[in-house]
């Protein structure tokens, strides 16, 4: 099968909080985000030909060779003009215009959300986009005559659920798809390989941001001071919640 | 008058509680039997004309949320915890580290919103049950959409999706990497969430390590929640932590180290080892109830 992962490349999200300045957000280091990787891990398990593709900052590269690194077999990059703050459809849009050009494509991975936005839309809106249908929260795929089974996460439990290709899955996180890391000659390699890139220009994709901006971005300052209690104290704070 | 429709995969008085909030007539919508495609296209039937579309946090909700606002031509946030009047809608951004107010700019907006994040309301006696067949009548207002003609399938539930859902809890007991196994959840906290009729979640750690099911993580990469009390015992509170418990009414800490990040968040807490602390915990709690 023909395999397209959709990567994206994030602040580092374990920059502590009393670290994190919204100021600093565009130089701070950037990492791979790990529902991508995820998503990667998923696709290299089930095997296939695999693309990976961002859209980011020149930065993102780093998170395909990285993706190429971990077996991959090919990496294209939308080279993004600088605002950091797309919305999720113009993220879509972008990405469904790069998978026509790089397709066709059985499966279309996403992560289920990124650690920065976590707006969690990106898998939805280019299903939308591709007039595919979507399963979100996958964490196995196996092959099945015409298409996939899958295995997907619900709040309480699993669901199995069969689809036939071309289909678009969002990819959530389990203990049977952590992330590989990669060989040190696999990094090396990685470096050399080609890595097709585009202009949005070449895209031609519109990417002002249509479905929502962002109004307001703080620092909520949340911290409590503790007051600390002795068991028996504990005991009576928490039996007067339980009988509320 | 403009109009605000929930969309119910189950009971959510919040959702009422939150389209009070947003204003406009409500019309509530009850979906049973749920496949992805089919029901998709019958709510873009079934929503047509609705100024906002409101939907929980449950998987089939944030499946469905952009997809249904693509196709209505709407805009779509998730993930909200306060919506206004006029369609500003706060979530956490950057793992709970920020705080955005978004503005929607196109109708219907479609806001699926964090659980227990709005008190809760009446649901309209008058919901209605969503019809799948009606996307494919000849009447339908929208052609049905190719998509939705069997190829995906819901073909199998597993019985653990008969456990109540975390996210309604109102009590949570959570452990974390300093319980150091799957015995100390099974004898200290499980007893201990019994006592207090609490539901038992855990830190990524902790379910990583294959001591307790996936289904308990809290957190940025697992879930969010917003109970009355969160009782947050072994657990350090990394912010990816903090991230699904930042709309706890009150969280309280039992950590063995003063220095431990979650007792900046608490609002009461003891400084010890759980193993000391919890029995005697129980043993309080239990005179406590007779």
């Amino acid at each position: 099968m023909n395999i397209l992962v959709c990567m994206k490349q994030i602040p580092d999200p374990e920059i502590p909080a009393r670290d994190f300045r919204l100021a600093e957000v565009g130089s701070m280091n950037r990492v791979a985000d790990v529902f991508s990787e995820n998503a990667l891990e998923t696709a290299l398990q089930f095997g296939g030909t695999i693309t990976v593709l961002a859209f980011g900052p020149p930065s993102a590269e780093d998170a395909l060779r990285k993706a190429l690194a971990m077996k991959a077999n090919a990496a294209a990059l939308v080279v993004d003009d600088g605002n950091a703050d797309r919305d999720p459809l113009a993220i879509a849009q972008v990405l469904a215009a790069a998978a026509r050009k790089l397709g066709p494509f059985d499966l279309i991975l996403t992560g289920r959300e990124s650690g920065d936005w976590g707006a969690g839309q990106t898998g939805g809106l280019l299903a939308e986009e591709l007039g595919l249908p979507c399963v979100s929260f996958v964490d196995t795929i196996e092959a099945r005559e015409g298409g996939v089974r899958l295995r997907r996460q619900t709040e309480t439990g699993f669901e199995i659920v069969e689809a036939s290709t071309p289909v678009v899955l969002t990819i959530t996180n389990d203990e049977h798809n952590v992330p590989r890391i990669p060989k040190v000659r696999d990094v090396m390699a990685a470096h050399r390989q080609p890595l097709t890139t585009f202009t949005l220009a070449e895209l031609g994709v519109d990417v002002t941001n249509r479905w929502y901006d962002v109004v307001e971005l703080t620092i909520p300052t949340k911290e409590t001071a503790c007051e600390f209690l002795t068991v028996d104290e504990l005991a009576q704070r928490l039996a007067e919640v339980a009988r509320a | 008058m403009s109009e605000t429709v929930i969309v119910l995969f189950r009971d959510e008085p919040g959702l009422a509680g939150a389209a009070q909030r947003v204003g406009g007539t409500v019309r509530a919508i009850r979906i049973g039997d749920y496949q992805p495609e089919e029901c998709l296209n019958a709510l873009v039937n079934a929503c047509r004309g609705a100024r906002v579309i409101l939907l929980s946090n449950d998987a089939y909700s944030q499946e469905l949320a952009p997809r249904l606002a693509h196709r209505l031509g709407g805009s779509c946030v998730g993930d909200g915890v306060d919506i206004t009047p006029d369609l500003r809608v706060t979530r956490q951004v950057y793992g709970g580290k920020a705080q955005a107010v978004i503005a929607l700019k196109r109708t219907p907006a479609v806001v699926w919103l964090r659980a227990r994040s709005f008190p809760p309301a009446v649901i309209p006696s008058e919901a209605r049950d969503l019809e799948v067949g009606a996307a494919r009548h000849p009447s339908a207002q929208v052609p049905r959409d190719a998509r939705d003609d069997g190829r995906v399938r819901i073909v199998e539930r597993t019985a653990a999706s008969q456990e109540a859902r975390l996210e309604d809890a109102r009590i949570i007991v959570s452990g974390g990497r300093g319980i150091g196994g799957p015995e100390g959840f099974k004898t200290e906290l499980e007893p201990l969430a019994q006592l207090l009729g609490a539901q038992m979640a855990a830190s990524r750690a902790a379910c990583d390590a294959g001591w307790v099911p996936p289904t308990w993580q809290v957190g940025q990469t697992g879930k969010k929640v917003s109970p009355d009390l969160y009782l947050a015992v072994a657990i350090t509170g990394a912010s990816q932590h903090m991230a699904g418990i930042s709309e706890a009414k009150q969280i309280a800490a039992i950590n063995i180290d003063k220095d431990a990040p979650i007792f900046k968040h608490c609002r009461f807490g003891i400084v010890d080892d759980y193993r000391k602390v919890v029995p005697l915990l129980r043993q309080k709690l239990a005179e406590l109830r007779k």
